[in-house]
């Protein structure tokens, strides 16, 4: 599995996929994308990686064991459900700060839910590749 | 009546669950944060239930959207009354497992996965939104079915592939089912179904989305011809699991049939008659599978099958009677099955094993649980004063009035064999002398005596409970009450939810 | 249109079952995998398909004026793939560790007697 154009592609590639999969995530409150599809394509950066340099390294490049992802982002993700609750407002009602801030949009709990999806979405995907890949060695 | 709060017990099971991914291997603060959990979990469904009981029925609007468009939680005295017991059930089950579970296990993330399972419950029991109620059904099944094959033993494996396949494909029934009454009304709610599909005059077409419905619910409450998967998987994972499994799982399968059948979809004659021919038939297999099982844990799967077959005929009747029997059943078999599977843990504990030949002398060993143990198998059987007894009268009373001889025999067949089962129980492994004493792998004596009461706890704790629902029945028959006006009248349900 | 999807539902939960049936654990998954493809369709063909634009209100307006599609189907079969794709995802590891403690592709095997527990 070790071709050097797939490592030379991946060193250019991983950083431009990790780009676009926060620019999906922060455009998916108007347009098409978010969470969900900014997380796939994040982790499939890091599966990329873990073709050219083996599941190893790209454990190590995460630092953190993917079930780690899992459960900060579902903290993130349920914090941002429940907090509404403290206003009086029912779970999940979208709560917006009124000024925008550059670049990012306008900033509310759907925002940060939506991150949370992502880091879950990342964590879920390699967890499970991570241990087909690692099984079937 | 709005309130935001009915979600309070879904979250805490979820920030529990959520902590302990948080503290992934440490499984010291796993179990702290599990009691916790579950008991503050249990505080808080008690106040939803007495918020329902003094009250009327409540409701929550998710995000604020309006009750046709959104996703609605409703809180009416059914659903609150599930969410108690299965908190209950849950508290026990999570003490049971601070010893009862391996450290392997725990290790592979035991209690988040049961967190999981338990949050998906709640869930279920809560939502008004047919689709939701998908969703919570596959939280459920996919936490199941990691708490089923956790620790990946030769049979676990084996007995895994069969429930999933089954319960995969009930899950895909139901999905048609909903594609269908989604195609006939274009709506989710089931207050706003309710309304709607009274309004269709094709009445197969409703017909045939029942069917599915029935199908999908069917294989997952395990009634007659949709049953194998169950014998043949829920002996094989730790005690503690098969507990949630036996007491838990299969009844949100009722429960689920009780709401679309009633709320959703009265159903018609001949759907009744078919309900009350396979609750019959259930009855009776349950009673065929478990008379010459030698292995306790293979006995109380068919026990389980055998008295699905009483709840599913208290709702085909479609009487009053026979609803205030089933629900007091449901209420009843809820404690009592997790109680039996915590039981035939704590016995293989004692013996190294669940099977006859090797069970014996627990009286002479235990005189002291042996006593909580009965209380357990007495009110399993119904026997007067204790839970078991009374919703068997009226679904006695129920199944006479409305002439359904056939269930009325099976009811009979099934109260008498669950007396022979019991009994041959008690005599093998209570006061049978076990054959080789010296050969006995006694892992319950060695325990410290702190763990010791980490597996006793529960299963007085939940023996305790039968007891009151038997010395309490008054009150809970009062309840079975509310609960069948407001199944067999929707239109308190729908008022509130359309509001 | 929607003939084809019509037919094409049916093809899928005939193959889909035809292949549950069969013996093959493989197949048992493929099957469970085209059965939800079919449900995930007849969601779809069931929530009315029209020519329409996405319904989205547009900024001056109040109300949708034009013929659009209904976002529900669309909705609810997003979140049943994403299901199934966690599903599919453990039976694959399910099965294959099960192969592994088998060596055996066949249904039928599955029936270790017990020793007991």
């Amino acid at each position: 599995m070790s071709s050097i154009i797939l490592k030379t592609a991946v060193r250019y590639l991983l950083p431009i996929l990790l780009l676009f999969s926060i620019f999906l995530l922060l455009r998916g409150h108007h347009l098409p994308g978010g969470g969900f599809v900014g997380g796939l394509v994040a982790s499939i950066a890091f599966v990329l990686h873990s073709f050219a340099h083996g599941t190893e390294n790209t454990l190590k490049l995460l630092k953190y064991n993917p079930i780690r992802f899992i459960a900060m982002g579902l903290l993130l993700a349920a914090c941002s459900m429940f907090i509404p609750i403290l206003w009086g407002y029912p779970p999940m009602t979208a709560l917006w700060v009124d000024r925008m801030i550059p670049v990012v949009g306008s900033i509310g709990t759907a925002l940060f839910f939506d991150i949370g999806v992502y880091i879950v979405v990342v964590g879920a995907v390699l967890n499970i590749l991570f241990t087909i890949s690692l099984h079937s060695h | 009546m709005i309130d935001n709060h009915i979600l309070a017990t879904v979250l805490i099971q979820l920030f529990t669950a959520i902590l302990q991914l948080v503290f992934w291997q440490k499984t010291l603060t796993q179990r702290i944060l599990s009691v916790l959990g579950s008991t503050l979990a249990v505080c808080f469904s008690i106040e939803l239930f007495s918020k329902v009981f003094t009250g009327e029925t409540l409701v929550m609007n998710a995000a604020g959207w309006q009750a046709p468009f959104g996703i609605v939680f409703v809180a009416d005295l059914f659903s609150s009354t599930l969410v108690v017991l299965t908190s209950l059930a849950g508290l026990a089950i999570s003490l049971f497992s601070c010893v009862g579970i391996s450290k392997p296990r725990l290790d592979y993330g035991y209690f988040p996965v049961f967190h999981f399972l338990i949050m998906g419950l709640t869930g279920a029991f809560l939502t008004g939104d047919i689709f939701n109620l998908y969703v919570w059904f596959e939280v459920i099944i996919i936490a199941s079915f990691v708490l089923m094959t956790l620790g990946g033993r030769k049979t676990q494996l084996e007995g895994s592939v069969k429930y999933m396949a089954l319960n995969i494909l009930a899950s895909t029934f139901f999905l048609t089912g909903i594609a269908l009454l989604y195609g006939l009304t274009g709506t989710l709610n089931m207050a706003d179904l309710a309304v709607k599909i009274r309004e269709i005059d094709n009445p197969y077409l409703i017909e045939f989305a029942a069917i599915f419905f029935l199908l999908g619910f069917g294989t997952k409450s395990a009634i007659f011809p949709l049953y194998y998967w169950l014998p043949s998987s829920y002996h094989t994972p730790p005690s503690a699991v098969a507990a949630t499994f036996g007491g838990l799982l299969t009844k949100v399968g009722v429960y689920a049939m009780f709401r679309v059948f009633t709320l959703i979809i009265p159903p018609s004659q001949f759907m009744q008659n078919i309900l009350l021919f396979l609750a019959a038939l259930t009855v009776l297999t349950g009673i065929f599978g478990m008379v010459n099982k030698r292995n306790i844990r293979k006995l109380f799967s068919y026990l389980i099958i055998c008295h699905i077959g009483f709840m599913i005929g208290g709702l085909a009747l479609f009487t009053k009677t026979a609803f205030l029997g089933g629900i007091t059943y449901l209420i009843h078999d809820i404690i009592v099955k997790t109680n039996l599977f915590l039981v035939a843990g704590l016995m293989s504990f004692m013996r190294g094993s669940a099977n006859y030949d090797n069970l014996g002398g627990l009286y002479k060993d235990y005189p002291k649980i042996s006593l909580i143990i009965a209380v357990v198998l007495f009110s399993l059987v119904g026997v007067p004063p204790l839970s078991g007894f009374w919703p068997k009268i009226y679904l006695f009373g129920a199944s006479l009035d409305a002439n359904a001889y056939l269930f009325f025999c099976a009811l009979i067949l099934g109260s008498f064999f669950t007396l022979s089962v019991v009994i041959k129980l008690w005599s093998e492994a209570f006061w049978k002398e076990p054959k080789n004493r010296e050969k006995l792998v006694d892992k319950f004596t060695v325990l410290p005596s702190k763990k010791k009461v980490f597996l006793i706890l529960p299963i007085g704790l939940l023996a305790g409970i039968s007891l009151m629902i038997g010395l309490n029945i008054e009150f809970v028959i009062q309840v079975a009450d509310r609960i069948s006006d407001e199944l067999l009248d929707s239109s308190s349900y729908i008022q509130t939810v359309l509001k | 249109m929607e003939l084809v999807l019509v037919v094409l539902i049916g093809i899928l939960y005939a193959t889909g079952i035809f292949l549950i049936l069969r013996r093959s654990m493989v197949k048992l998954l493929l099957g469970i995998a085209l059965l939800g493809n079919g449900t995930n369709i007849l969601i779809f063909l069931l929530g009315n398909i029209v020519k329409g634009s996405p319904p989205i209100i547009g900024e001056n307006v109040n109300i949708l004026r034009e013929i659009y599609a209904d976002p529900v189907p669309q909705a609810l079969i997003l979140t049943a793939i994403v299901i199934s794709f966690g599903l599919t995802a453990f039976a694959i590891v399910l099965l294959h560790r099960v192969y592994a403690f088998l060596d055996s592709d066949d249904l039928d095997d599955l029936n270790t007697p017990d020793e007991d527990i």
